[in-house]
């Protein structure tokens, strides 16, 4: 990164903007109702201009110049290194750029290395300084470009508004792109992956072991790569957060919507949405440090084993932290049930609680429905709490006292540590990723489609 | 209509134990503009219903201002006057629809029977089953016909067992001339009805408690004309049964459904009396202006 | 009124007496109605009780790490031993041996002390970071030379936590990380006077450290300050161009309601997700580097982009149709509407929701773990590109750590995160109560 080059940019293209205004002012004869656009727009046309084609070639530079210094350097190494296999030269190349950083390698007393470091240097002096002259002419011959096009008649504004017109359509596709490159990086490497793992085998496998399967002659065959116990753990830690968070929650919304007064409303619902507010990492502390060993002592009073990393603490602390999402959601839905239906039912003598429950309730349950569908997806995708608190052993058990894995869990500890970048064991990751994915997606579109047919339905 | 005939009443009767008397004008032939003092004979032989200086009031806001008026026994009183004049709010204070509004503030006396209904040992559950009401748009529970109607048994325990219920259901129906209509489709959810036979269905939801007096708060403004005269031929019908109170905007509605009027003006009950005279010889030019339609 | 003389007997169900039947069931229906209240209630003082049971767990532990435990040494800054040549010349300065200088100055407290073992847990009473402390000072300052200075040294973790009262001394010896002789010598200094609790800058100071006394938070806090800078810059200008152009010049096709669910979809996408996408394309692709916060604030800003144009679409349907209208009439471009008119009405509305999205994307780490930001990094980062780690990742890294003295840090760090987080929210609301427009 060259920060100076980027300034005197940014100084050459306000530069630009005086000049190209004066220059509409000049041509105009210092009449405004003579030009066609506002003087500040023939200013814009210059400075982008100047501005828009340098920062291209600067961000093409920036790209490319790494490289090519690499090669370069690298064709002028002795024939013994220069023919090392990929990986291996790969070490030389980085030593190399340890070496030019001027940190100490083990290399550093190699004369070769030292010549190579310095022939670097060299070649990336010369490369900056082209890139100064290269920037600053593209800016100031598209100055000249833009001084030259300007007339009386030229419409600045239009051209101005054009490139504005494109930014706001080019951003706009940063999250079609998102999506994609999601879409796109899980299904690849996940492709790679089932090429060494069956499908059904990772789907259906019930012996999950990936850190067996390191060696390289035991790739894919040894069988660890079944996932269904580390499903069964996201829902039962799923199931035992949404046990949490759905009677509270729903409890919560229905209490401040029918009972609370005004007042109360108004404290305690946003103190009750400090807990969506709490990051992940926090509850995962909680969990790990004071909820977990509170069970087993509980536990142990009651006579029962219960793991240090028990699927319990981990389902409770994530029901705590989902809370909040299902009273808000439920509590929209809660108030978009017309009051009609609440005066129909209290002028035929029904008590509050046989109104919401046999009124309420029914009319509010597809929208309700939805918001626990999305608690849902948000549970299975959250991955702080369990990470710290639910541990890391695939057992394929319904005991909510046992420690259980779960699909986050094994994506962070499979991607975390040393990893080669085509091992089976990380490129699992990507496929427990793509489940995920798939999963919380059809979760999502499900429940906002049903919400939004239930939104309809009393509009 | 004789001149003389004075129709006031200060007729409190025992029971209101309040000494302030109701304001009430002797009855000229036509009261003038400035007089806001209830014109008419507020008083039955047989109340079912007794209202005594009732006040309303939304905050800083006074909806209704001293009313009294009597509903008598099985008969159709309507609530007429223009829009805002405080109609629904005051038919609301008669089953305490007001208290779910929780700015709403009402005083005075209100008797159902011989039970003032703002009485500690009456509960308010129990009030509006016996005083039903009906809203100005139907409002069926997102239920089927049939629960809808068994909503009220069901809540209050009417019925022993499920012939029971089925038997008051079609009862309910049939009261409400909609049995034919949806005899085949009970299990269909209630909103699958027409605008006109929802209405009836609340009506049938509301007489299947077998309440004492029905409320009905302009329950054919949401309808067509023929859903309408359905419904007015209903309530002709119901009158055997049941005390019916009625707010209506229909001047003819009020004149073919009702024994008595009352009109309201700006949270005043400006004058009340026999349909008949109120709509032939109105004594308040208020009511006068109203009837000849010079403002509503 | 006689119409049935039992409620619910021979009577046709439609003329049995209502006010019996009801009568006969309010007691039961009113308990129902109360139990159903108090279970409301019960759920919300549940749901309000577990926030101030965390707060408070979390404040009760990690309050005492603002402070740290101190002890008073005398030490001789020998001329012959610190500078034989007598040159000031900084590079033998910095290599002389500052250990010796507190083993002396400790010795000197407790002269009777003898053989290796107890000479070796007497050193233990301060921090190794004690010699480079004396190190600073010497090279910051010639002048000590020669001379002799009570200098507070920093205690070591375990003589901080039992000073602090966390370490029982009834507990066997071998199950105690601090020993007999040390309590004996703590307890001599304590009543010297010699033991001082100050506060604890280091936190505020240090990166990471495998030592609980000499770890700070200082390199979490400028990574996530990078981090949410590359965020910012990225997602608020892609943001608000993407809400622009969403709400004021997209025509409703197909493709813009593409757009748009896609939007809503991204929104509710696990972050690990992100983290997967950030690894695949940012590092192994394009080759950007592991664990830096440029990549941490790519994949953060791809997070809160949807989160920023959601807010923003809202600030700017709220600006009312009249003033567009009125732009319009004045012969104003839309673009000239928009950036003159729209936008500025809306900008409060958008920064507060940007605000929320940073506030939210300065509490997320798991797709950082994803992009190696969760190394062990002592220095503190210098730039984009330094490898670094973020505040929550730092809590995540020391929530692992047995040490009590990394307990404490671990919700210290937590309240200093926690603080931030109160801070922008509280900026967000500020910001909209100030701004707040009713049409
Ligand atoms: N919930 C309420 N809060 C405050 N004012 C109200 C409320 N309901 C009605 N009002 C006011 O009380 C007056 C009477 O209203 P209403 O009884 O609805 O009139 P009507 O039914 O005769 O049209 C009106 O001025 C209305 O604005
Ligand atoms: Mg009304």
């Amino acid at each position: 990164m060259q920060p100076l080059l980027f300034l005197t940019l940014l100084l050459l293209s306000a530069g630009a903007y005086y000049v190209g205004r004066r220059r509409a002012l000049a041509v105009a004869g210092g009449h405004i109702r003579n030009l066609h656009s506002l003087p500040s727009f023939y200013g814009s046309y210059a400075a982008l201009w100047c501005g828009l084609p340098a920062l291209l070639v600067f961000a093409l530079w920036a790209v490319v110049q790494p490289n090519l210094l690499v090669d370069w350097v690298v064709a002028g190494l002795p024939p013994e290194l220069r023919d090392l296999p990929p990986d291996r030269l790969n070490l030389v190349v980085n030593d190399l750029k340890n070496l030019v950083g001027g940190n100490f390698v083990s290399s550093a007393s190699d004369p070769v290395m030292v010549e190579a470091a310095e022939r670097y240097r060299q070649l990336r002096a010369i490369g900056n300084t082209a890139l100064w002259v290269v920037v600053l002419s593209f800016a100031i011959a598209g100055t000249a470009y833009a001084w030259r096009a300007i007339s009386p008649a030229f419409r600045a504004r239009n051209r101005v508004e054009g490139v504005v017109n494109l930014f706001l359509i080019a951003s706009s596709t940063v999250a079609i792109f998102t999506t994609v490159g999601i879409v796109l990086s899980v299904i690849f490497e996940s492709m790679r992956f089932f090429r060494q793992v069956p499908v059904a085998e990772f789907l259906f496998g019930l012996q999950w072991s990936p850190q067996t399967a390191l060696r390289a002659d035991q790739v894919g065959s040894s069988g660890a790569f079944g996932a269904a116990p580390l499903f069964a753990g996201t829902l039962l830690v799923s199931a035992i957060a949404m046990l949490v968070a759905v009677p509270i929650g729903l409890m919560s919304a229905l209490y401040l919507s029918e009972y609370a007064t005004p007042k109360f409303r108004a404290f305690a619902k946003p103190a009750l949405e400090i807990l969506a507010g709490i990051p992940t990492v926090v509850y995962g502390f909680f969990a790990a440090l004071t909820v977990a060993p509170l069970i087993r002592e509980i536990g142990s009073a009651l006579g029962l084993h219960v793991a240090s990393e028990s699927a319990l603490a981990a389902g409770l602390v994530m029901g705590i932290m989902i809370i909040p999402f299902v009273s808000s959601l439920s509590d929209d839905v809660i108030n978009a049930v017309p009051q009609s239906m609440r005066d129909g039912s209290y002028a035929l003598g029904a008590t509050k609680s046989e109104t919401i429950t046999r009124v309420l309730l029914p009319a509010a349950l597809p929208g309700i429905v939805g918001s626990i569908l999305l608690a849902i997806s948000r549970a299975i995708g959250e991955t702080m709490i369990v990470v710290m608190a639910a541990g890391l052993s695939a057992n394929l058990t319904a005991n909510p006292l046992e420690a259980v894995t779960t699909v986050t869990v094994q994506i962070v500890t499979l991607l975390t540590g040393d990893q080669e970048f085509d091992s089976p064991k990380t490129l699992a990751a990507f496929a427990l990723g793509l489940v995920l994915f798939v999963v919380t997606l059809i979760l999502n579109i499900i429940a906002l489609r049903v919400v939004r047919k239930y939104r309809e339905q009393y509009e | 209509m004789s001149t003389t005939a004075i129709d006031t009443q200060i007729a409190l009767n025992g029971a209101l134990n309040r000494n302030a008397p109701i304001r009430q004008s002797a009855g000229a032939q036509v009261t003038d503009y400035d007089n806001r003092q209830t014109v008419g004979k507020i008083t039955v032989d047989n109340p079912k219903m007794a209202c005594r200086e009732v006040n309303v009031y939304y905050g800083q806001k006074h909806a209704i201002k001293n009313v009294s008026l009597d509903i008598g026994a099985n008969e159709v009183i309507a609530f007429i006057g223009p829009s805002g004049c405080g109609k629904s709010t005051f038919i609301r204070c008669l089953n305490r629809m007001n208290d779910t509004i929780p700015a709403a503030r009402v005083t005075g006396l209100i008797k159902l029977d011989d039970d003032d209904i703002h009485a500690k040992e009456i509960d308010v559950v129990q009030l509006r089953a016996r005083v039903g009401m009906v809203f100005q748009k139907p409002n069926p529970f997102p239920k089927s016909i049939y629960e809808n109607v068994a909503y009220g048994p069901r809540i209050h325990g009417m019925v022993n067992d499920k012939a029971e219920l089925d038997q008051l259901v079609r009862d309910s129906l049939e009261r409400a001339g909609l049995i034919k209509e949806v005899e085949k489709r009970m299990l269909e959810p209630g909103t699958s009805l027409s605008g006109g036979q929802q209405q009836r269905l609340c009506i049938a939801r509301a007489i299947a408690v077998n309440p004492e007096v029905i409320l009905m708060d302009e329950p054919c403004s949401a309808l067509d004309p023929i859903a309408t005269a359905k419904i007015e031929e209903l309530i002709d019908e119901l009158r055997e049964n049941y005390t019916i109170v009625i707010v209506t905007h229909s001047m003819q509605q009020a004149a073919r459904v009702s024994q008595r009027t009352a009109y309201f003006h700006l949270g005043d009950l400006i004058e009340i009396g026999d349909t008949d005279q109120i709509f032939t010889n109105p004594r308040h030019k208020l009511t006068e202006d109203y009837i000849t339609g010079r403002f509503g | 009124m006689n119409k049935a003389t039992s409620p619910n007997g021979a009577t046709p169900p439609h003329e049995r007496d209502i006010k019996t039947i009801v009568n006969a069931g309010l007691a039961r229906r009113h308990a129902a109605e109360r139990r159903f209240r108090w279970y409301g209630l019960t759920a919300i003082t549940l749901g309000l009780a577990f926030v101030v049971l965390m707060f408070a767990n979390i404040i009760n532990k990690g309050l005492p790490a603002f402070w740290q435990t101190y002890i008073q040494v005398p030490i001789t800054f020998d001329a012959a031993a610190l500078d034989p040549e007598g040159q000031r010349d900084p590079r033998a300065l910095a290599g002389a041996d500052y250990n010796a200088l507190v083993r002396a100055g400790l010795r000197q407290l407790f002269p009777k002390v003898e053989g290796r073992l107890p000479l070796r847990a007497l050193s233990a009473l301060v921090s190794t970071d004690a010699s480079y402390d004396l190190q600073r000072r010497v090279l910051a300052d010639p002048q000590l030379i020669g001379t002799q200075q009570e200098i507070w040294l920093l205690a070591s973790a375990a003589v901080d936590t039992f000073v602090k009262g966390n370490i029982d001394r009834g507990l066997e010896e071998a199950n105690r990380p601090i020993k007999d002789n040390q309590i004996d010598w703590i307890d001599q200094l304590r009543a010297a006077g010699k033991i001082e609790r100050q506060f604890n800058a280091v936190l505020f100071r240090s990166g990471d450290s495998r030592e609980p006394e000499q770890a700070g938070i200082r390199g979490a806090l400028m990574g996530s300050f990078f981090t949410l800078l590359v965020t910012f810059l990225l997602s608020f200008p892609i943001g608000v161009a993407t809400a622009v152009y969403l709400e004021e010049f997209a025509p409703k096709n197909r493709w813009t309601d593409i757009i748009e669910v896609n939007i809503n979809n991204l929104a509710a996408v696990p972050s690990i997700v992100f983290g997967l996408l950030g690894l695949a394309v940012f590092i192994n692709f394009f080759g950007l580097p592991r664990s830096a916060p440029l990549v941490g604030g790519l994949v953060l800003s791809l997070m809160t982009l949807p989160v920023i144009i959601i807010a923003g679409r809202a600030a700017l349907t709220s600006v009312p149709p009249s003033i567009r209208e009125a732009a319009l009439g004045m012969g104003a471009s839309k673009l000239q509407m928009v950036g003159h008119h729209v936008l500025p009405l809306a900008m409060p509305g958008m920064l507060t929701g940007s605000i929320i999205g940073m506030a939210r994307a300065l509490g997320e780490s798991a797709p950082l773990l994803m992009i190696g930001m969760v190394a062990f990094i002592v220095d503190v980062p210098k730039s984009f590109l330094d490898p670094a780690t973020v505040l929550p990742v730092q809590i995540y890294l020391w929530s692992d750590l047995p040490e009590r003295a990394f307990v404490e840090r671990t919700s210290a760090a937590i309240m200093v995160l926690l603080a931030f987080m109160i801070l922008m929210n509280g900026l967000a609301i500020l910001l909209r109560k100030r701004f707040e427009r009713r049409w």
